[in-house]
């Protein structure tokens, strides 16, 4: 190892390699915990996309779940009579807040599809007034209700994985940052390996892809595209409830305005960065996070040396910034090249099959004269 | 019809600029009986909007005072018009409220009409802001007439600079710029971060901020705060309506929005159209950035919390990305803006919900035929007619 280190330049890669080695089984598991809004986030527009619907409202599809979660399990819980909590801390005034939680996502799903699909609205905007209306409403009613200073229903706890798995040499560290989770953390696991399954192997996948890519072509084998996508799109909000319930009733246990700070839109990024598929947007947000995560680490623990000195140079704020950039140079292809599903923002119409866009002009519109 | 190649020229022969803008059916009408029909749509969705926010208020009236109380929207809505309107004070306030918006809505306006959403405004406006503090900073020993151009000047560069990059890789690599402006949006929050925390910080600040401005700062004119920045909206709106709809360069802008393939056709060059109009459109959004600051904040903190960049959409959209338009949303917009504080000291509803009217006006522009349907309204649409190009081209990841 002291060898490896001497090399120049490259030593200096390998030694980088081997702090985060060392640091990696401390760091996961915080990692994880901060991917998994974002990961769930990006569930919601992976269902949303892959039926061909562009959702840049998961922000707000979030934010409006958090503070739903939060009030109704603050509400309940003021109801009902104390109640010890059950296993991963579950009580009745959490379950309640969860689904309402969900429920208000899906409702927010269902305005978006109703304007995407159904009005034919430009998608992009829906998400837009989604987002703002999101930041309006929960920031308005959060005013109100925090004069009464509402007691908090608590949060979820963490699962214990059996100490067989988790005390495995070398990788019980990756078992432990996996399923020493809450509910809605452990749910992302799941729907993460279901999703990436069904989407390749299922009769559910084959018609999202198809209609995601050729909606005319779905719709004359006999798929109700505009069905298909509805039933996505409001499904899709499950995950977005989930991501929101979980800053507020799983990692934190309040909430305040605007608290998903950007992580929907991250999201957004890292289902680019992950082309469109489940498992392929969980690693980028993992990626992403890992980014956060080593700037604590080096924080709180540098390496030794001239790398610890780099390290500790490079300021906070680059960590922070990298994802974005990453998937800015993605989707530049400059590494890669990740490609959006082919019909997606395009409104389908059943009555034209192709929606043309306004000819400017006769001159234009015509094909180009033949003769000479 | 001529003979010959179709080129800019002879399309802006056969269709004079007037003519080519999609008005729909009201194309031929006298103009005040256009005006008007113009105009229902949106008024129709600011009315329905006002009801949706009446009713959210008197439903949520008990977390105010404890009961519920059907008068209380109308408070709202007096101390809202009070705050905006109601003093010469806050008149000017208005203004200045209004003027980012209005300089940042042209910067989406003007995407629109190429058939591009600049999400990215706020990037922009926070690029433009940082540099316009920065040059203030360092110019704090020039006089005012030499430090408050220079000042300016580097805001409107760097807004250009940020909205050059979106352009610049749509242009060449395909790059949606909706995905790229949004990530750039954040890399400008931490970019301010870092040089208002780090580099630039001042000294005797209580917060990571910068040094206050000061030879730099924009002339107070009238009233307690209207800075002498309230006219570069009044400009910029005639350059751009100018630029737009009387100058050859605005005439292939909106014809790459209405249909980039008849452009390229004709002889046009979408691409660098493409690139020129994320310029102009981060030029304006960073004079809207300076602005701000070198007029209302004197300072660039490190964690600035402004919505302005994202209201600007919404403002764009209201104005139906028509300079004239975006003027009178921007206006509006920060009437609410200005009003809004008045609105939670007298009726206790919090500032919020000016947001909450925002988007439900945007709501029911969007579902336009909720409008059309209530108010008998059969006018031309209110949407931006680009749009089609734009969320069309989303998935689209090479340009031609």
């Amino acid at each position: 190892m002291e060898l490896l280190y001497e090399i120049p330049i490259v030593g200096f890669l390998f030694q980088f390699i081997g702090y985060l080695i060392d640091v990696f089984p401390i760091i996961a598991p915080t990692i994880i915990a901060a991917a998994t809004p974002i990961a769930l986030g990006a569930l919601c527009g992976f269902m949303n996309e892959r039926s061909g619907v562009v959702n840049i409202g998961i922000e707000g599809m979030m934010l409006t779940a958090a503070f739903v979660a939060w009030w109704t399990a603050s509400l309940t819980a003021q109801l009902l009579p104390d109640s010890p909590p059950g296993p991963l801390g579950i009580s009745p005034a959490l379950l309640i807040g969860l689904g309402a939680a969900i429920g208000a996502a899906m409702l927010v799903s269902l305005a978006h599809a109703w304007l995407s699909v159904t009005v034919r609205a430009d998608q992009i905007i829906s998400g837009t007034i989604i987002n703002i209306f999101a930041v309006g409403i929960t920031g308005y009613l959060n005013l109100l209700i925090s004069r009464s200073a509402p007691p908090s229903a608590g949060q979820f706890t963490r699962w214990e994985p059996p100490a067989g798995l988790t005390e495995l040499p070398g990788i019980g560290w990756l078992f432990e940052a996996l399923f020493a989770q809450g509910p809605i953390g452990l749910t992302l696991i799941v729907a993460v390996i279901v999703l990436q399954v069904m989407l390749f192997r299922s009769r559910w996948g084959l018609r999202t892809r198809a209609v995601g890519e050729h909606p005319e072509a779905a719709e004359t084998v006999g798929i109700d595209v505009i069905r298909l996508r509805y039933r996505n799109i409001i499904l899709g909000g499950i995950f977005a409830g989930l991501a929101g319930a979980y800053l507020t009733i799983e990692f934190g246990n309040s909430f305040q305005g605007e608290m998903t700070n950007g992580r929907g839109f991250i999201a957004l990024a890292a289902l680019i960065f992950g082309r469109w598929t489940p498992l392929g947007a969980f690693g980028a947000a993992l990626l992403f996070t890992a980014s956060e995560g080593i700037q604590r680490a080096v924080r709180f623990g540098p390496p030794e040396g001239a790398l610890g000195d780099f390290l500790a140079s490079v300021p906070t704020q680059f960590y922070s910034a990298l994802p974005y950039l990453i998937t800015i140079i993605v989707l530049a292809g400059v590494v890669g090249r990740s490609r959006a599903p082919a019909a997606i923002g395009r409104a389908f119409s059943r009555e034209k099959r192709e929606r043309r866009q306004r000819p400017l002009s006769p001159a234009a519109g015509a094909p180009p004269p033949s003769g000479p | 019809m001529s003979e010959g190649p179709v080129t800019t020229e002879t399309l802006r022969k056969e269709h004079p600029p007037q003519a080519s803008a999609p008005e729909g059916a009201s194309r031929r009408l006298p103009p005040l009986r256009r005006a008007f029909r113009t105009l229902l749509l949106p008024a129709g969705a600011i009315v329905l909007a006002l009801l949706v926010g009446a009713a959210i208020m008197i439903v949520s009236s008990p977390l105010v005072d404890g009961d519920i109380n059907p008068m209380l929207p109308l408070t709202a809505y007096s101390a809202l018009v009070a705050g905006s309107l109601g003093s010469f004070n806050a008149i000017v306030n208005t203004l200045v409220q209004a003027t980012p918006l209005i300089l940042a809505g042209l910067a989406v306006g003007i995407g629109f009409k190429a058939g591009l959403f600049n999400i990215g405004a706020q990037g922009q406006f926070l690029m433009g802001a940082l540099a316009a503090a920065a040059v203030g900073i360092a110019t704090a020993g020039l006089p005012p007439i030499l430090a408050i151009p220079l000042s300016v000047l580097a805001g409107v560069f760097a807004g250009m600079a940020y909205g050059f990059v979106p352009g610049f890789l749509k242009a060449f690599t395909g790059a949606h710029e909706v995905v790229t402006t949004i990530m750039l949006n954040y890399v400008a929050i931490q970019i301010v971060a870092y040089v208002a925390s780090g580099p630039l910080r001042g000294e005797n600040a209580s917060f990571a901020r910068t040094e206050t401005i000061t030879t730099a700062a924009l002339p107070v004119i009238a009233g307690r705060e209207g800075h002498i920045g309230i006219f570069f909206a009044a400009i910029a709106v005639p350059i751009i309506a100018w630029l737009l709809f009387r100058s050859t360069l605005g005439f292939e802008i909106r014809t790459v929005g209405a249909n980039p393939d008849a452009a390229r056709y004709a002889g046009m060059r979408p691409r660098a159209l493409i690139i020129l109009t994320m310029s102009i459109a981060g030029l304006l959004a960073g004079l809207a950035g300076a602005t701000e600051i070198l007029g209302q904040v004197g300072h660039m903190p490190a964690a600035y919390a402004t919505s302005v960049g994202f209201d600007a959409i919404a403002v764009a959209l209201l104005g139906r990305a028509h300079p004239v338009g975006i003027l009178f949303a921007g206006l509006l917009f920060g009437a609410m803006r200005a009003g809004a504080g008045l609105m939670q000291i007298q009726a206790g509803i919090p500032v919020q919900m000016v947001n909450v009217l925002q988007a439900v006006i945007l709501f029911f522009l969007a579902a336009e035929l909720i409008v059309r349907y209530l108010f008998r309204v059969r006018a031309g649409g209110a949407g931006v007619q680009e749009m089609q190009t734009i969320t069309r081209s989303y998935g689209e990841q090479v340009a031609k």
